[in-house]
């Protein structure tokens, strides 16, 4: 029994790191950076839902609609001030670039909210009984939502016209502009959608964890990477696959080990799966020429 | 040739060990002469670890043209192993601190051995990651360990760390890290990074130089990591988290990938700024992030790009500049244009 619960534990855990590596997993396929601001992303969706519930009063879907909106549009300011000035620079002054805005985010929200940390109002409280233990619906509304957004997401990608012309720019960024794609839009399209995803993530998070403060980013952010990476980065069903694999080992080792090593063991999985196959687990390997 | 006075090899090498000892006396001089007070001291030698870590990084991010975000773990594992080394002998201050940053040092390079074999079979981000795996991995190990104090950090390190022994690595870090890159070694370290296919199709062992380059980047962060320990004398393994590569990184990358001067004027900047930024202190990360992308935005190839300075150089410019400014500039191009047929060799 404990077993099952530790499983639902991960698979909810696993569900929001998967709804954040897929922004990261989007975002390297398109435009090749790990956008390490993404993490502090979700920060700013937490930060928006908690600021429209405790401060302005509104009702929660309020809330929701609104943090999704407005990371979806903050990513796309990010991306369109920072990152597309550099896009045909180095990649590395990308990554530097990436950091400093996350640097910044956190430090700009530390300035706004203070560092100390804030209670976040579950808005789906209430628990239903499993067996002889209590799984909230928190928990629960997690797991559906994600799931539901995963589909979404693989139709919005494999049927749709927006969704084509985000494969063909990952593709080959030459070659669709050449077909008439509008490659900007793309681009900012997909760190809009990343950006709401990330947002999404942030809320469902909150409603588990309650705790908002302006660092949350940093770390949820970059096990969602990891997720993205050993599922194969720049692949969506891997970044899915990557984010249940971590979240399900982490509340294994949690629940059975030591709370204190789940960092090691995840990071662990993770060299363990690049060493076997190094392009994660879904990753194409390029052939590389001189 | 006339205009290579200083920068011939001989010269070259008595004028800049004639300039380092200089500074570092100079700098021994005004500490322990009260010319500084001991905040400034400490931010000297605070200057000096940074350099020692941009310096050592620039091997294996600039030169050998990876990306390795696991930097701090090397200089955890230095800091650690040079500060229970410390403790656990009782010799003179003298001889117990040289050698307390070696063990420091062979210990990170070790470990940098048993990561980079298997680290450097991969490439761009995926490497990336995987340092920044093994970091990470590193800092909850040593947090989770009795024999480094768990995470309540090891206390009671002796203060060994002064301006002198700072320096003093900082001459030797620069000194073997630029020779390197100049020998037979750095030069298959540079074709690695132009092309690795190519340099491989060459017959270069692409796998062995990296192995050597990343180890030699990690044998100077753990002697850093050593005068790290010796200079708070509490360590706290939370220091030496991703954010601390990160900050390394960016040191690296604002001065210039692939520059040493650059290096060492980005980790001084960078060190130097939240200190003179104290007056609006709840600014001052933001100022500092701020910057960074800024700097980013309109320098993509850092402050200094690919530039480095040579004294002995310098020095003949400037010669040749007195004695004829007019002719100055054809000069320089014909120097450079012959450097350019010997190929690259001056």
């Amino acid at each position: 029994m404990t077993l099952i619960y530790q499983l639902i534990n991960g698979l909810q855990l696993g569900a929001i790191y998967a709804l954040v590596a897929l922004g990261y997993s989007m975002v390297y396929g398109i435009v090749q950076l790990i956008n390490f601001a993404h993490g502090d992303i979700i920060m700013v969706g937490a930060y928006v839902s908690w600021y429209i519930i405790a401060k302005m009063n509104a009702p929660a879907w309020v809330s929701v609609v609104a943090a999704i909106v407005f990371c979806a549009l903050f990513g796309i300011l990010i991306e369109k001030v920072a990152y597309k000035p550099l896009r045909r620079s180095a990649r590395i002054s990308l990554l530097i670039t990436a950091i400093g805005i996350s640097l910044l985010l956190e430090n700009t929200s530390q300035l706004i909210f203070t560092a100390n940390p804030r209670m976040f109002t579950n808005i789906f409280s209430g628990a239903i009984n499993i067996g002889e233990r209590s799984v909230s619906y928190a928990t629960l509304v997690t797991i559906v939502i994600s799931v539901l957004i995963m589909i979404g997401l693989t139709v919005l990608v494999s049927k749709t016209k927006i969704g084509r012309a985000m494969r063909a720019v990952s593709e080959d960024n030459a070659a669709a502009q050449l077909m008439g794609i509008n490659v900007n839009n793309t681009i900012s399209f997909t760190f809009g959608l990343g950006s709401a995803l990330a947002a999404v993530a942030a809320i469902l998070y909150c409603c588990s964890y309650q705790q908002i403060s302006p660092t949350m980013g940093s770390m949820l952010g970059l096990k969602a990477f990891v997720a993205a990476v050993l599922g194969g980065i720049g692949s969506m069903p891997g970044a899915m696959i990557g984010g249940l694999c971590i979240g399900i080992a982490e509340a294994l080792t949690k629940g059975y080990i030591s709370s204190q090593l789940s960092d090691a063991v995840v990071f662990g999985i993770l060299i363990i799966v690049l060493l076997l196959k190094p392009t994660g687990i879904l990753g194409r390997s390029d052939k590389e020429k001189v | 040739m006339k205009h290579t006075v200083f920068a011939k090899t001989p010269v070259k090498y008595i004028l800049n060990t004639v300039c380092t000892a200089a500074v570092i006396t100079l700098l021994v001089l005004l500490t322990s002469g009260g010319a500084l007070n001991n905040y400034q001291t400490d931010l000297l030698k605070l200057i000096g670890i940074n350099i020692i870590l941009a310096v050592s990084l620039n091997l294996a991010a600039g030169f050998l043209g990876q990306l390795p975000l696991g930097h701090a773990g090397f200089m955890s594992i230095g800091a650690y192993a040079a500060a229970l080394f410390s403790k656990s002998v009782a010799l003179p201050a003298n001889i117990e601190f040289p050698m307390a940053l070696l063990v420091g040092g062979l210990f990170a390079a070790a470990f940098g051995v048993i990561i980079g074999l298997p680290a450097l079979r991969l490439h761009g981000d995926y490497l990336a990651i995987l340092t920044l795996g093994f970091g990470e991995i590193i800092r909850v190990i040593i947090q989770n360990m009795t024999i480094t104090g768990g995470a309540s950090g090891l206390r009671g390190i002796e203060k060994h760390t002064s301006i002198f022994w700072v320096y003093l690595m900082v001459a030797a870090t620069i000194f073997v890290i630029t020779t390197f890159i100049r020998s037979r070694h750095g030069r298959a370290v540079l074709a690695i990074r132009e092309d690795e296919i190519a340099a491989e199709a060459s017959g270069i062992p692409t796998t062995r130089y990296k192995v050597m380059a990343f180890t030699i980047s990690a044998f100077f962060a753990g002697i850093a990591g050593g005068l790290y320990a010796h200079y708070l004398s509490i360590l706290d393994a939370a220091n030496f988290g991703f954010m601390k590569s990160v900050e390394i990184l960016v040191m690296v990358v604002l001065g210039g990938l692939g520059s040493i001067i650059g290096s060492v004027v980005a980790a001084t900047g960078l060190t130097l700024l939240p200190e003179l930024l104290r007056g609006f202190s709840d600014y001052r990360m933001v100022i500092y992030s701020l910057l960074l992308v800024v700097v980013m935005i309109f320098k993509p190839s850092g402050l200094f790009g690919k530039y480095d300075f040579s004294l002995g150089g310098t020095l003949d410019s400037a010669i040749l500049w007195l004695r004829s400014p007019n002719k100055f500039h054809t000069v320089r191009e014909k120097i450079a244009k012959l450097k350019s047929k010997k190929g690259g060799k001056a």
